[in-house]
This record gives C-alpha cells, sequence and structure tokens, in this order.
C-alpha cells in the first residue's frame, strides 16, 4: 500500500474559507450601502452601482429560514430526498444550502425556523483530481 | 410613432417533432402567419426569431421560405425570448422605420427534460448547496408566498387542475386530458410542493406574428381583423436581496406589468382575459398578485372561487397554459399573443372567452426578466 498524505480540502464554494482552525465565511460587503455580495471580486455595487468597492465581510452562523423545497427528483445522479434551502444570515446575505436535521415532512418543518450554519465534507464529492470539498449545511438551531 | 397592429398570427400545435429542425417548425408558423395576414414573404420588411437553444434561426427560417435580403435578427431571453422577439418589431414599426415586421419564436426541446440544465462546478453542487432544478426554484418561490398568505399545497395543486380542464379544448395544446386534484396531488412528487403535474411540459413548437402600422392595415383594408398592440413592456431584475441565490420572478414581472398599464392607459379591471406564465402551478397564485388580478394575499381566494377559470371574473390561461399546452421557450411569449388573438378575434372555438376585447399576455424569464403586453381588438 502506498502511503501518499491526503491533500487537504478545497473550499465547495468561493465563500468558504480555509484558512484557519474552523471554516469561514466572508462575503463582500459594499462601502458605500453596505450590500453583501457572495462573489469573490466585483467591479460595482449591484444596488448603489458605487465603485467605491467592497470590505471583506464574515457574518454569524446562524440565520433564518426564508423559502425551501423538499427535492424528490433532480438531476441525473443526484441522491434524494434533500431539502433545497434559502437562509437570510443573521450580519450577512441570503445563502442557498442544504437543510439536514429536519423530516422530509412539510407537516413537521418550520418554515420560518431559526438555523445554524455548520461546515462539513462535501457529501463525499470529489473533483476530477479526487480533491475532498468542504461545503456549509443548515440545521436547525432548536435541535440543540 | 405609429401605432402597431397584429394582422396574422399562427402556433403550430406544441409537440414532438424529433425528425424536424428548428428552422422547419419556425417556417410552419411563419408561413401560417403570413396567409393568416393575407401577405408573402416579400412583403416581411424585417423579422426578429427568438429561439434559446440554437443559433441565427432566424435566418434558417427565411433560407426555407424565402431570401428576400432583409435585417433578421436573432433574439435569446430565457422564457421572455419570444415575447422580446415581438418587441423589437413592435418598435422597428412603432418608430415608423417599418411598416410590415415579423416576430417569430420556436423551439426543439424533445429529450431535454424538464428540470432545466444543471450548473457545472468543478464538483456538482445539485444536492449539496440545495437545488438549482426549476421544479425547485419555482417551489421556493411558492413557499415563499405560502409563508406569508398561507397558501395550501391544494391551492397550488387547483392551478393545475384549472389549466388542464381548459387545455381539452384546445387541440393545439400536447396535454389534453382532466386531471383531479387528488390526481394532481397523488402525482409523483418532483419538489414539495411541485409534482409531476405541476410542471410544465418541454415540447417542441413554434409561433409567429405580422405586425404592421396603422397606415398598411388601412392600406390592405385588413382593420376589421387586426388586433392593437395596446402595451408592449420588458423589465430586468431589479436588485432585490435573496436573488439571484433565490431568482426574483416577482419584482420584473410587477414592473412590466405596471409599465404596461400605464402605456396602455388601462387597470387590470378593464381586462377580459390572461395569458400568464405558469411554467410550474406554484408560479401562477404569485403572477395574480404580480399582475394586479388581486390584491395582496388575495391569489388563494382567486383560485378557490373560480376566478380565474373560464367563466370566471378574470380567466386564466384558457388555452391550458404551460402547464398543458406545454412550453417551447423561445416560442412560448408568441404562443401566448396567439392565444389572446383568438379570444379577441371570437376564434377560440368552445374555450372562447365571450366578448373578450382587452387581454394581458406575461413571460418571465430566469436571470432575469418579464414582458407583458397587452392587446385590444381593433
Ligand atoms: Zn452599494
Amino acid at each position: 500500500m502506498t502511503d501518499t498524505p491526503a491533500s487537504p480540502p478545497l473550499p465547495a464554494a468561493s465563500y468558504i474559507h480555509l484558512d484557519g482552525p474552523e471554516p469561514r465565511l466572508s462575503f463582500l460587503k459594499c462601502k458605500s450601502c453596505g450590500t453583501m455580495f457572495l462573489e469573490p471580486e466585483r467591479l460595482a455595487c449591484a444596488r448603489c452601482g458605487s465603485r467605491e468597492g467592497f470590505d471583506a465581510h464574515e457574518p454569524k452562523y446562524e440565520g433564518t429560514l426564508h423559502s425551501y423545497s423538499i427535492v424528490h427528483r433532480s438531476f441525473p445522479g443526484t441522491a434524494v430526498p434533500f431539502i433545497s434551502a434559502v437562509v437570510d444570515i443573521d450580519d450577512g446575505p441570503s445563502l442557498k444550502g442544504n437543510l439536514r436535521g429536519v423530516p422530509f415532512d412539510a407537516d413537521r418543518i418550520d418554515g420560518a425556523m431559526r438555523v445554524r450554519i455548520v461546515f462539513d465534507d462535501a457529501l463525499g464529492r470529489r473533483d476530477a483530481d479526487g480533491n475532498a470539498y468542504i461545503s456549509h449545511f443548515f440545521e436547525p438551531l432548536a435541535a440543540d | 410613432m405609429s401605432d402597431v397592429y397584429i394582422t396574422g398570427i399562427e402556433m403550430i400545435a406544441f409537440g414532438r417533432y424529433p425528425h424536424r429542425t428548428p428552422a422547419s417548425l419556425g417556417a410552419e408558423a411563419v408561413l401560417g402567419a403570413l396567409d393568416d395576414a393575407g401577405i408573402t414573404v416579400h412583403d416581411v420588411q424585417t423579422a426578429y426569431c427568438g429561439c434559446v437553444f440554437q443559433t441565427m434561426v432566424g435566418q434558417k427560417i427565411f433560407q426555407q421560405i424565402g431570401q428576400t435580403g432583409i435585417p433578421i435578427a436573432n433574439v435569446s431571453n430565457a422564457c421572455a425570448t419570444g415575447a422580446t422577439a415581438v418587441r423589437e418589431a413592435w418598435m422597428a414599426v412603432r418608430t415608423g422605420d417599418y411598416d410590415i415586421a415579423l416576430a417569430v419564436g420556436v423551439e426543439q426541446m424533445t429529450g431535454m427534460g424538464m428540470l432545466g440544465a444543471a450548473r457545472q462546478a468543478s464538483i456538482p453542487i445539485e444536492g449539496l448547496m440545495g437545488s438549482t432544478s426549476m421544479p425547485a426554484t419555482f417551489a421556493e418561490a411558492g413557499r415563499e408566498y405560502a409563508a406569508k398568505y398561507g397558501t395550501s399545497f391544494a391551492q397550488f395543486a387547483k392551478v393545475s387542475v384549472k389549466n388542464h380542464h381548459h387545455a381539452t379544448m384546445n387541440p393545439k395544446a400536447v396535454l389534453r386530458k382532466e386531471t383531479p386534484l387528488e390526481m394532481v396531488m397523488e402525482a409523483e412528487m418532483i419538489a414539495y410542493p411541485n409534482t409531476k403535474l405541476m410542471c410544465s411540459i418541454n415540447v417542441d413548437g413554434a409561433a409567429a406574428v405580422v405586425l404592421m402600422s396603422e397606415k398598411k392595415v388601412r392600406e390592405l383594408g385588413l382593420m376589421d381583423r387586426a388586433i392593437r398592440i395596446r402595451a408592449s413592456a420588458l423589465a430586468s431584475d431589479p436588485w432585490q436581496q435573496r436573488n439571484p441565490q433565490m431568482p426574483d420572478i416577482n419584482s420584473a414581472t410587477q414592473i412590466a406589468a405596471q409599465r404596461a398599464y400605464e402605456m396602455a392607459g388601462i387597470e387590470a379591471k378593464d381586462l377580459d382575459l390572461v395569458e400568464l406564465h405558469d411554467c410550474f402551478a406554484t408560479a401562477e397564485l404569485l403572477h395574480y398578485e404580480n399582475l394586479q388580478l388581486c390584491g395582496a394575499g388575495e391569489a388563494n381566494d382567486m383560485i378557490d372561487s373560480g376566478a380565474t377559470a373560464l367563466g370566471g371574473r378574470i380567466p386564466v390561461n384558457v388555452s391550458g397554459g404551460l402547464l398543458s399546452k406545454g412550453h417551447p421557450i423561445g416560442a412560448t411569449g408568441v404562443a401566448n399573443l396567439y392565444e389572446l388573438s383568438l379570444h379577441l378575434r371570437g376564434q377560440a372555438g368552445e374555450r372562447q372567452v365571450e366578448g373578450a376585447r382587452m387581454g394581458l399576455a406575461h413571460v418571465v424569464g430566469l436571470g432575469t426578466c418579464s414582458a407583458v403586453h397587452i392587446l385590444e381588438k381593433a
């Protein structure tokens, strides 16, 4: 058996940063109006049009569920069911992700539940070079 | 500025044509529209073609029916593609530069499935960071409305019951069967609350329209069959906090509708029928409000009371809508004008909205854009 050390996992999205002890989120925040964006660089603000530039901003790791769908059929090869969720992050932008730790039953999902943002392996998915990835997930806060 | 009229319009029966080309489907629709207007390809002065998945289809259509050297431009604007082609042709005539313009929308989608295309990344993110499938995207839009106003799964499902019922009276719709509420709700769940019977059907199709200036309509003596375009409005998505994580189908529609009502100088209550973008059952209810057909939170009552069914206060999607007619993306925004035109001319047969004089057609494309046209019997 060869014993090659595994290369460290990569962030599954550009706003996930793995440069510290724990994964963290960082978004662009418009210097003029404070609006936040997910992409790593922009020329101007989509809300106010300002070209003053952006600050890196780390949000809270909690938020409120805004909307969701329980997905039972998706693109070929995608494991189902899963819950696709839109979460308004506290002191951050809105983010899409998987909501886990809740039943696949709309009658048992609080549509405005408080969630925490956690990081985990990207469901075992690897790129063509065999790299692992870290993704964000949402979990109900109330499950504590 | 000239008033602009529809004098010829055609939609081919939507369905599956795996052995034909977009140009052939488009050409069939164009020839039908030319015949309807009583003109030939030699009378057409400029043309706009809407198609999302193929390039240069406008020229390919004229290569089928007559190459006259006229200016032809191809447009792509997601699900508002066909409507955008119509709007370009409308502008060409309205400015006075052309007296006869043609718009055609076409799409060949057999085998493409209903989910849309997966977004590519170094690893697939579908099911990892939520879903970008169309059924889930529109389910989330519907859930947002439901969270605000308590819309139930059954109320969303009733949209399919209504539109599928309407389609039983439309020989050009691809799905023509009654689907009772239980059947809709018990169909395969795709993305809650959208079941398979609450998703539009990707099919092949084409539709075309001939537009003329008022001067030309009078010169050719076509005023008795002409339909006046009272408004043509297009909007893009204004900034919204959750867009594009959660595509905003509401704002662009609201802006386009408001512009159209102002241009036409009318209100929603003046309309006799509406063809709106029911790409998923969850979307239709949102658009009742976006298009000002009802007040905030009243869409639930609209579907429960039958106000939007044929015979109701403001019939919506009497063609069967995208849910039953099918949704060949580039053709959709021209096909809904075809439906309005049939009613305004009193030629809609069994599904005729009695005495229809004014109709509104709406499309919305993710990315995002929305187009609204208001037509009036001349
Ligand atoms: Zn700004």
